[in-house]
């Protein structure tokens, strides 16, 4: 029965969706309070049917309910009950549910929290998030039912592609969907604030919120997704400029942008139709995502449910959307009139160099990401862009940016003095010149580039500590005074700096891991040993385990130090048993600082058995600094600012001017 | 500074920063990019020597074996018309399988033999890679059940 349910609730849904579409957008034209309120409840009813709809294919994968045919497709009764549950979007019907589900639940969230948005802007909001909606819905209905039964029943399910049951797999795809589909709030915004016309400073304080919390979350999917490849695919690699990687990062490029042009046109009411182009281009990508990752017009590591001909229908959804909202903002934007004067050295001159810069990175990365199409289009060959061209374009873009970040924060609104906030930096330029001549001198394997990406590392997060300590008025005020002013800070300002210097974090923890990996690949038979880097990797043998659903070759590494053993590793060979599919579980021992990656190949016939070692410095400080970064987001979400109405006080205890003196 | 030369301003800041974009992804593009060429192109003699670039086809049955330093492994590609030696030093994907379709990553070397850096198969059993299957429909040699396999049994 629940398969049942859950279509009706599908359908009931989408009929709720057309009517949120109608009714408050012709309250909003008709000044009609009554129509406008009921689209509050009509995104609560989507939200609630969806959520039974989702319920119900959840009952049936745990109940393990094979007349569904999703189901059989994808689970297994022997599977455990956690893979049972995350199945559910592991499938191509099922993570389309779960966009729709985190689609209406945004929808609904307007509806909830927007108390404090004015009631024709909301009434659109959530009247547009009903037109998503419904084209989501009705790319289920008619294209992706999850409920279909299929008829016989088998007696057991094909089971789930045993990579996916991974913890880390399995939470991915949430994340990123609360972060792709948070930005349909920010476009939903964009253009209400076209169709009325009108944007003045509040329309940057009711986005900002929907903005953070969406990048939040992008941040921590993206971080996720890149952790998982780390240690499931074997290749001691986290990054692999992968078109399914690109088409996570795109949108989160630009909605960086977007976050902080938000900032200006909230505070200094200028740059708005900017921002309301950035937040269209941020949708945008992430329904370009989705297209590509679903339409498997390009292949990659990472796909594995595609179908040409439900991308086209979302390619007809994509077209509609970035077209219809390009040719409104062509009609309406220059309507909109620009506030505050300032000069080209401020902090909204650096705001705007930001934004040139990492729109122009997501371009470029754009433009690899979609250039085998466009050749193979053309009939010119089949090729494919790989990382040489990312990384020779996209890094340096990157240092521009992130030698701005550290600056920007010193620049007050309107006009800033250069040379003064430099002058400022001195210690801070110092330091980083410091460091990057110690790389040089200490290592002659890549030495420049390992130089420029310790030295922005160095100088992101010294910039950011600086900044703190100015605004805290450390060791030049009595440190009771600078803790009472630690606290009274504004939370958006902690978040900021918690950010930036998260992002010196990431950088330090890619270049490390770049640079300075070792690797050994060689045959090792038990008793023997290896040296990497001072470690000594003693290997004892492989036996044979059976664990829950998988049969697996285990081996065992004794990692000493010194003489003293450490640690000991157990890389694995599984073959999971419905499919018979083989996966490589990489043995990883981490310091914080450094990994020590082991991977077991196929035995030879003597007994040996090839062996990846890896030593990878840093690599775990990319996933710490990008957990600072959504850290950083929702710290910043919590600024009293974003959950007070009331207008603005005139006099801030100085957030923006951080050490007058 | 008058709104009006100050968009002036940053507008020409953003071109020459396209500018720069534009100058970045050509010179990247040189060798940013690796072409796909199946065993028959190889053998017409369509790619210049020492450049890397993407070799598919089928892994030919029969032909896989270890070699002496028991961490590299030699195997043939083949496309049903021709085939190519690809050595590769390292540890083999997991659905790497004798007739299944494969991407090498690597170069020519003088003596004819393509030495692979990276070796791809997908996390699919029935994984053809399209830009595969594409050129073996091209050239005629496309079984819709199984891709093209019976051929990979053949000596060439």
């Amino acid at each position: 029965m629940s398969a049942e349910i859950g279509h009706f609730a599908l359908i009931v849904a989408a009929v709720l969706a057309l009517g949120q579409s109608v009714f408050p957008m012709a309250g909003a034209v008709r000044r009609h309070g009554a129509l406008m309120s009921l689209g509050g409840t009509l995104a609560t009813g989507q939200f609630v049917f969806v959520s039974i709809a989702f319920g119900a294919l959840t009952w049936a994968f745990v109940t393990s309910d094979f007349s569904v045919a999703n189901v059989a497709q994808n689970s297994h009764s022997a599977k455990p009950l956690l893979y049972k549950i995350t199945g559910v979007w592991g499938n191509h019907e099922g993570s389309m549910v779960l966009w729709c589900l985190i689609l209406s639940l945004f929808g609904a969230c307007v509806a909830w929290f927007g108390s404090n948005i004015a009631p024709g802007l909301r009434a659109r909001v959530i009247a547009i998030q009903g037109v998503i909606g419904l084209a989501f819905l009705a790319f289920v209905l008619l294209t992706s039912n999850p409920f279909d039964r299929v008829n016989p029943m088998p007696p057991d399910g094909r089971g789930l592609n045993p990579i996916l049951q991974d913890p880390g797999l399995a939470f991915h795809p949430p994340l990123l969907y609360l972060g792709y589909v948070g930005f349909s709030v920010t476009f939903a915004f964009a253009i209400a604030a076209l169709l009325e016309g009108r944007v003045d400073a509040a329309w940057g304080r009711w986005v900002r919120p929907w903005a953070l919390a969406a990048w939040s979350f992008l941040t921590l999917g993206i971080a996720l997704g890149s952790w998982w490849a780390y240690y499931e695919l074997g290749w001691g690699g986290f990054w692999f400029w992968d078109p399914v990687e690109n088409a996570s990062f795109m949108p989160w490029l630009v909605g960086t942008a977007l976050l902080h042009s938000a900032i200006v046109a909230e505070k200094r009411d200028t740059l708005k139709s900017w921002s309301i182009l950035l937040a269209i281009l941020t949708f945008s990508l992430s329904l370009l995502g989705t297209f590509l990752v679903r339409s498997g017009v390009l292949t990659s590591v990472h796909t594995f449910a595609t179908d040409p001909e439900r991308g086209l229908f979302i390619l007809a959804i994509l077209a509609v959307t970035i077209g219809g909202a390009l040719v409104l903002y062509a009609w309406r934007a220059p309507a909109l009139k620009g506030g505050g004067l300032f000069r080209p050295i401020s902090r909204e001159g650096a705001l705007i160099v930001n934004n040139l810069l990492i729109t122009v990175a997501a371009l470029t990365v754009l433009f690899g990401t979609l250039y085998p199409l466009i050749v193979d289009a053309l009939g010119l060959g089949k090729i494919s862009v790989g990382p040489p061209y990312f990384n020779a374009t996209f890094i340096p873009l990157m240092a521009p940016l992130i030698l701005a970040m550290g600056i920007a924060p010193f620049l007050p609104w309107k006009r800033a003095d250069l040379a003064g906030a430099l002058d400022r930096l001195k210690p801070i330029v110092a330091v980083t010149i410091g460091a990057a001549v110690v790389v040089v001198f200490l290592e002659d394997r890549h030495s420049f580039a390992a130089a420029l990406g310790i030295g922005l590392a160095v100088w992101a997060i010294g910039a950011s500590a600086l900044e703190v300590a100015g605004r805290v008025r450390l060791f030049r005020a009595p440190f009771g005074e600078s803790l009472r002013r630690a606290a009274a800070m504004p939370r958006s300002a902690w978040g900021m700096t918690l950010a930036h210097a998260a992002a010196g974090v990431v950088v330090a923890g890619i270049t490390a891991s770049s640079v300075w990996q070792t690797e050994i690949v060689r045959v090792m038979e038990p008793g023997d040993s290896a040296e990497l880097a001072g470690y000594t990797v003693a290997f004892a043998g492989v036996r044979e385990v059976r664990v829950g659903n998988y049969l697996a070759r285990r081996g065992q590494f004794t990692v000493s130090e010194g003489g003293a053993a450490i640690a000991t590793l157990w890389p694995e060979k599984r073959v999971y048993l419905p499919q018979r599919t083989p996966t490589t579980e990489a043995a990883i021992r981490t310091t914080w600082f450094a990994d020590l990656y082991i991977v077991l190949g196929d035995p030879d016939e003597k007994g040996g058995h090839a062996v990846r070692l890896y030593h990878n410095p840093l690599v775990p400080w990319i996933w710490i600094g990008a957990v600072l970064m959504f850290l950083g987001g929702m710290v910043s979400l919590t600024d009293r600012r974003h959950r007070v109405g009331a207008p603005r006080r005139p006099a801030r205890p100085a957030p923006a001017r951080p050490a007058e003196a | 500074m008058r709104p009006k030369r100050r968009r002036l301003a940053f507008l020409s800041v953003g071109l020459v920063l396209l500018g720069v974009a534009v100058a970045l992804v050509l010179t990247a593009l040189e060798d940013g990019v690796t072409f796909f060429y199946t065993p028959s192109k190889v053998a017409a003699n369509d790619v210049p020597a020492g450049q890397q670039f993407r070799l598919g086809g089928l892994v030919e049955r029969g032909t896989r074996r270890n070699l002496e330093d028991g961490v590299s492994v030699a195997f043939r590609v083949t496309d049903c018309i021709h085939s190519l030696q690809v050595v590769y030093k390292g540890v083999l994907p997991d659905l790497f399988r004798e007739g299944q379709g494969v991407v090498a990553i690597g170069q020519l070397e003088p003596g004819g033999v393509f030495r692979a850096d990276t070796i791809l198969a997908k996390h699919d059993e029935n994984y053809m890679p399209k830009d595969l299957a594409d050129q073996l429909k091209e050239q005629g040699q496309w079984h819709a059940d199984g891709g093209g396999k019976p051929c990979a049994e053949a000596k060439s």
